[in-house]
């Protein structure tokens, strides 16, 4: 069982949309509808998927941010589902987040030393003599100065804010860090600079991430595994370059179709799914995507998919995905750059810390 | 490397605003008189003399005596102790009951929430003043009393306004943050949302003791405050009205007193408000 930091099984949220006026629920949004991973030490499996399907509500039931509606999230071994807020608080040693925003996750009237001693107070972790010789190696460790201890969040910029909530995470030495999208508020030529130095992190400290994204290109670079959500349930898993070689289910497909790529020439199937998403307070019977898949029948209407692996790891929830036409080519093949361009992210490679 | 704190830039800001200066310099200065009364009033605030009744301003009496011969200019530097120290205490009182109770309901919410925010709504439902009046008369006119009711008339108004803050405080990351680090919920009150709002606690502070100034004015000046013959500004507007005609200045003197400190408490706020909004560069 311990081969798995994390292994969470058939977890569910639904949210109250619209109350009646005595407080009974008369809606309720199912933002995560029965999804089920496993983590193993030291790797990443990226969470992605559109606005709204539900990725960053698994990272915040993970997190005990919010309570589960239904299901189980075993942490190291260890069930924690029932766990109250006083009993998990030793597990938020295990598991910490990365947020989106570096402007809006850390308190404005606190400087950057007491952000980063504060939770080796509470866990207990070095002695109060010594937190702030470990603040100073928590900022080496993420690229910045152990002087900065004594300034404010203000004064720094994005990227080097992204790098402080990475230290506070780091403070209590976990061994998963839920990435909610840290690169997706930061300027582009930053995000480099933030994902070499997760994955030089990782390398270093043995760190699972959960990596939450809606950016393919960015979840290509860093992830081992991938889950590509859909309204709340997973939708295809498997091995990063497995799911990016040949995407079986038609939204990730789909999904990947929508990658830009830096090379106008390259001829590339476009797979564009017709519609809006449906709205996650109804969502359609069976599978959640039959009113926008080019392949849809009458199954799909009524029968939910289940998420069925071929036995090499790679599961897909769709009822025809091993009859429907094998697709390659979604994404072209490397090294077919515009020279130019090349020349350009050569620029930012030597910018990077 | 200078370290520059969210209240330093504040200050900063502050500085740049004639008005709030301008007030803040009126505020000082009305301390220091209060504080120093003693030593800078002429005459003896109580001290009646019956050779100089309803004297108008001159060089001896430079702001004129009332109906008993009392010199005014002692009696409203007198009168400052009691108008400052009203305004002062009664919005600490409120502050001191209004805040954690604020703090309490827009953190835990749910029933606690609603208990606490009904009867704010109610007790804000009648008019301030009323209210002062109601339970200044309820507990016996004395100054102390006057400032224990202006205090718990002004209570609901920090309780509605520290609950809503801490309602929007709480939605930042950075409270998901500390509770994620492993913070318990009494930490994450203290340390993380109620220093983010105390800025518009201290603008609503200043703003609120230019209104209990006002208040423990009208309660003296009803005879529910200040107890003759100590002077308080209101009790001294109560005595000129009988004399308007043929002594005005004894009741243009404490009228003018109010109407500054209450101008400079105000203009101070304001400038806070423009100086700690998040927003302002």
């Amino acid at each position: 069982m311990s081969q798995f930091v994390l292994a969470v099984d058939d977890l569910v949220k639904h949210f109250v949309a619209k109350r009646s006026a005595f407080g009974r629920s008369l809606a309720t949004v199912k933002a995560v509808d029965g999804v089920s991973f496993t983590l193993r030490p030291g790797e990443t499996l990226a969470l992605v998927g559109e606005s709204g399907c539900g990725k960053s509500t698994v990272g915040r039931l993970v997190m005990r941010l919010i309570e589960p509606t239904a299901g189980r999230i075993v942490l190291d071994g260890e069930d924690v589902t029932a766990l109250g807020e006083t009993a998990f608080r030793p597990f938020r040693r295990k598991v910490q987040l990365i947020f989106q925003d570096p402007f809006a996750s850390l308190n404005p009237r606190m400087t950057v030393g007491e952000i980063l001693s504060e939770p080796l107070m509470l866990h207990d972790i070095v002695p109060a003599r010594e937190r702030r010789r470990r603040v100073g190696e928590l900022l080496q460790m993420v690229g910045l100065q152990p002087s900065h201890a004594a300034r404010y969040p203000h004064e720094f910029s994005g990227g080097q804010r992204q790098r402080i909530v990475i230290a506070r995470a780091l403070a209590v030495e976990p061994r998963i860090v839920i990435c909610d999208e840290p690169v997706s508020a930061l300027d582009v030529s930053i995000r480099a600079q933030i994902l070499n130095l997760l994955k030089e992190l990782q390398a270093r400290l043995g760190l699972a991430y959960v990596f939450i994204s809606h950016d393919l290109s960015v979840v290509k670079h860093i992830a081992d595994r991938i889950a590509v959500m859909y309204l709340g349930r997973i939708v295809e898993t498997g091995r990063a370059d497995e799911v990016f070689a040949t995407p079986r289910h038609p939204y990730t497909r789909a999904l990947l179709s929508a990658i830009p790529v830096a090379s106008p020439e390259a001829r590339r199937e476009r797979r564009i799914l017709e519609g809006d998403v449906p709205s996650p307070l109804d969502p359609p019977p069976g599978c959640h995507l039959h009113t926008r898949c080019p392949y849809a029948a009458e199954i799909c209407q009524t029968q939910r998919p289940a998420l069925d692996d071929d036995g090499a790891g790679h599961a897909t929830a769709c009822h025809f995905w091993p009859t429907l036409p094998e697709q390659r080519d979604i994404l072209p093949a490397e090294g077919k750059i515009d020279p130019r361009l090349e020349r350009l992210f050569g620029a930012f490679a030597g910018t990077e810390a | 490397m200078a370290v520059d704190s969210p209240m330093q830039r504040a200050w900063r800001r502050l500085k740049r605003r004639k008005g709030a200066m301008i007030g803040l310099g009126v505020i000082v200065v009305m301390i220091l008189v209060a504080l120093f009364a003693p030593l800078i009033a002429p005459y003896d605030p109580t001290a009646q003399s019956w050779s100089a009744v309803r004297k108008p301003p001159s060089a001896t009496y430079w702001l004129g005596t009332d109906e008993v011969g009392r010199d005014l200019l002692s009696r409203i530097i007198y009168g400052a102790r009691a108008s400052l120290s009203a305004g002062v205490i009664s919005v600490g009182i409120a502050i001191s009951i209004g805040v954690p109770l604020g703090l309490v309901a827009g953190y835990a919410g749910g029933l606690i929430d609603g208990v606490i925010s009904r009867i704010t709504d109610a007790m804000l439902a009648c008019p301030f003043l009323i209210l002062a009046i109601a339970l200044a008369a309820f507990l016996g006119p004395s100054l102390t009393n006057a400032m224990i009711a202006i205090g718990v008339t002004a209570t609901p108004i920090f309780i509605r306004l520290t609950r809503g803050q801490v309602l929007s405080v709480k939605a930042e990351d950075y409270v998901e943050a500390a509770r994620a680090v492993g913070n318990p919920h009494w930490r994450i009150a203290w340390r993380h949302i109620l220093p983010n709002v105390m800025p518009q606690l201290l603008v609503q502070a200043t703003l609120t003791i230019a209104t209990a100034i006002i208040a423990e004015a009208s309660l003296s000046f009803l005879g529910l405050g200040q107890q003759p013959p100590a002077p308080s500004w209101g009790s001294m507007l109560n005595a000129a009205q009988r004399f308007l005609v043929n002594a005005p200045w004894m009741a243009v003197w404490p009228g003018l007193a109010i109407f500054v400190t209450v101008l400079s408490f105000n203009l101070l706020g304001d400038g806070l408000r423009d100086a700690l909004d998040p927003r302002a560069r």
